[in-house]
């Protein structure tokens, strides 16, 4: 996963300028103030971290800055809130049933995503989803362990796992 | 208002914790490491986020740090458990008999 | 009511930890200690916050913060060691 990772990664001065202002979000967000002598520590350590760490991912790294892009990322966390529901309680049903019924097994899938930033979302939001959990990605694969193993060819196994979040992804990352 | 804001957390805590209980159950009850991950960690994800929920609802002015937790949780929950699934693939361990597939290993040879 | 409410959350947590507890000392392998490690991690971070709100000092939810980020970084590292020494 890192391996394939950083193959994409670009230096750039925006990826370091989005990396910055995440980081100073999470310092306001986690001191909860806006005085001065705490916004300008927050200033210097995030400074101090871009610089050593401009090589790696931030959430905006490939981020696109379109209006369709916001639109995405907001109708892609009201789908993954809901997916993260609806297959908790499938989940806890298997669980609570006294024959287990499971149905194991390691299937392949494909993403059509180019971007890291974008296969990376699209792996955890398939860890999070419980039923499925990413065992390794190569390149454009994907190993994904299914708890219950619907489909087993590569085609249907896309379609029923990949797809719904794919399509928000698209236009996120490209 | 105020106590009605507390039922809600309320009742927001209690399913949370049901599914925290659920999510120890699955590890209990789960026959293979790949279910118990899946069965552990996914639950108790969904479990804390409405517990911090919940909180948020009971004191409305912490809510932007459970938020963060909550964020955090979400962001780092699922690579804990991709990075021990991926070194219990690659170390080859056993998986249970159910297993109707695994793509993995015809694909990389028996690890084992 | 709320009172009530917050005893019977406690409670399941409790028999969720013991649960996972169960798991981590039965084994059989070092990886279902390490989920059930995990697991436990997630429930205390659960128990924390709940004491910041019983207790109403809202110091605690730093403390489970650093703790959520300390037991991400022990869970990598280990599943990392297992990986290399098998």
């Amino acid at each position: 996963m890192i391996e394939s990772m950083k193959a994409g990664t670009m230096t750039s001065e925006r990826d370091s300028a989005k990396l910055f202002a995440s980081l100073l979000i999470f310092w306001i967000m986690l001191n909860g103030t806006l005085a001065i002598d705490t916004l300008i520590i927050g200033v210097l350590a995030c400074l101090a971290i871009t610089y050593f760490f401009r090589d790696s991912l931030s959430y905006l790294t490939d981020f696109k800055m379109t209006p369709q892009a916001f639109v995405a990322a907001i109708k892609y966390f009201f789908f993954f809130l809901k997916e993260l529901v609806v297959s908790n309680v499938r989940i806890a049903r298997i669980v609570i049933s006294p024959d287990l019924p499971i149905n194991p097994g390691i299937v392949k899938v494909r993403t059509k995503l180019t971007s890291p930033m974008g296969r990376l979302l699209l792996a955890n939001s398939i860890t999070l989803t419980p039923g499925t959990l990413t065992v390794e990605i190569e390149d454009e694969w994907y190993y994904i362990h299914w708890v219950t193993a619907d489909a087993t060819d590569i085609e249907a196994a896309t379609n029923k796992i990949v797809a719904g979040f794919e399509c928000h992804l698209e236009v996120m990352y490209g | 208002m105020q106590t009605l804001l507390d039922i809600i957390g309320g009742i927001l805590l209690v399913s949370g914790t049901t599914f925290l209980m659920l999510g120890g159950l699955g590890l209990v009850r789960m026959p293979d490491i790949f279910n118990r991950i899946q069965a552990g960690t996914k639950a108790t994800t969904l479990g804390t986020l409405l517990t911090l929920a919940g909180i948020g609802f009971m004191h409305p002015e912490w809510s932007v740090k459970l938020l963060l937790i909550g964020l955090f949780l979400l962001f780092t929950n699922p690579l804990s458990s991709h990075v021990l699934a991926r070194s219990a693939e690659r170390s080859g361990v056993d998986k249970t008999p159910k297993t109707r597939i695994d793509a993995f290993a015809e694909d990389h040879g028996d690890p084992s | 009511m709320v009172d009530m409410l917050i005893y019977l959350a406690a409670a399941l947590a409790g028999i969720a930890f013991l649960m996972a507890l169960y798991r981590f000392v039965k084994g059989p392998l070092a990886y279902d200690r390490v989920i059930a490690f995990d697991v436990m991690t997630i429930i205390t971070i659960t128990c924390i916050i709940m004491t910041a709100m019983i207790t109403g000092r809202g110091i605690y939810l730093d403390v489970a913060l650093v703790y959520a980020l300390l037991s991400f970084m022990g869970v990598i590292v280990i599943a990392r060691y297992l990986e290399r020494s098998s």
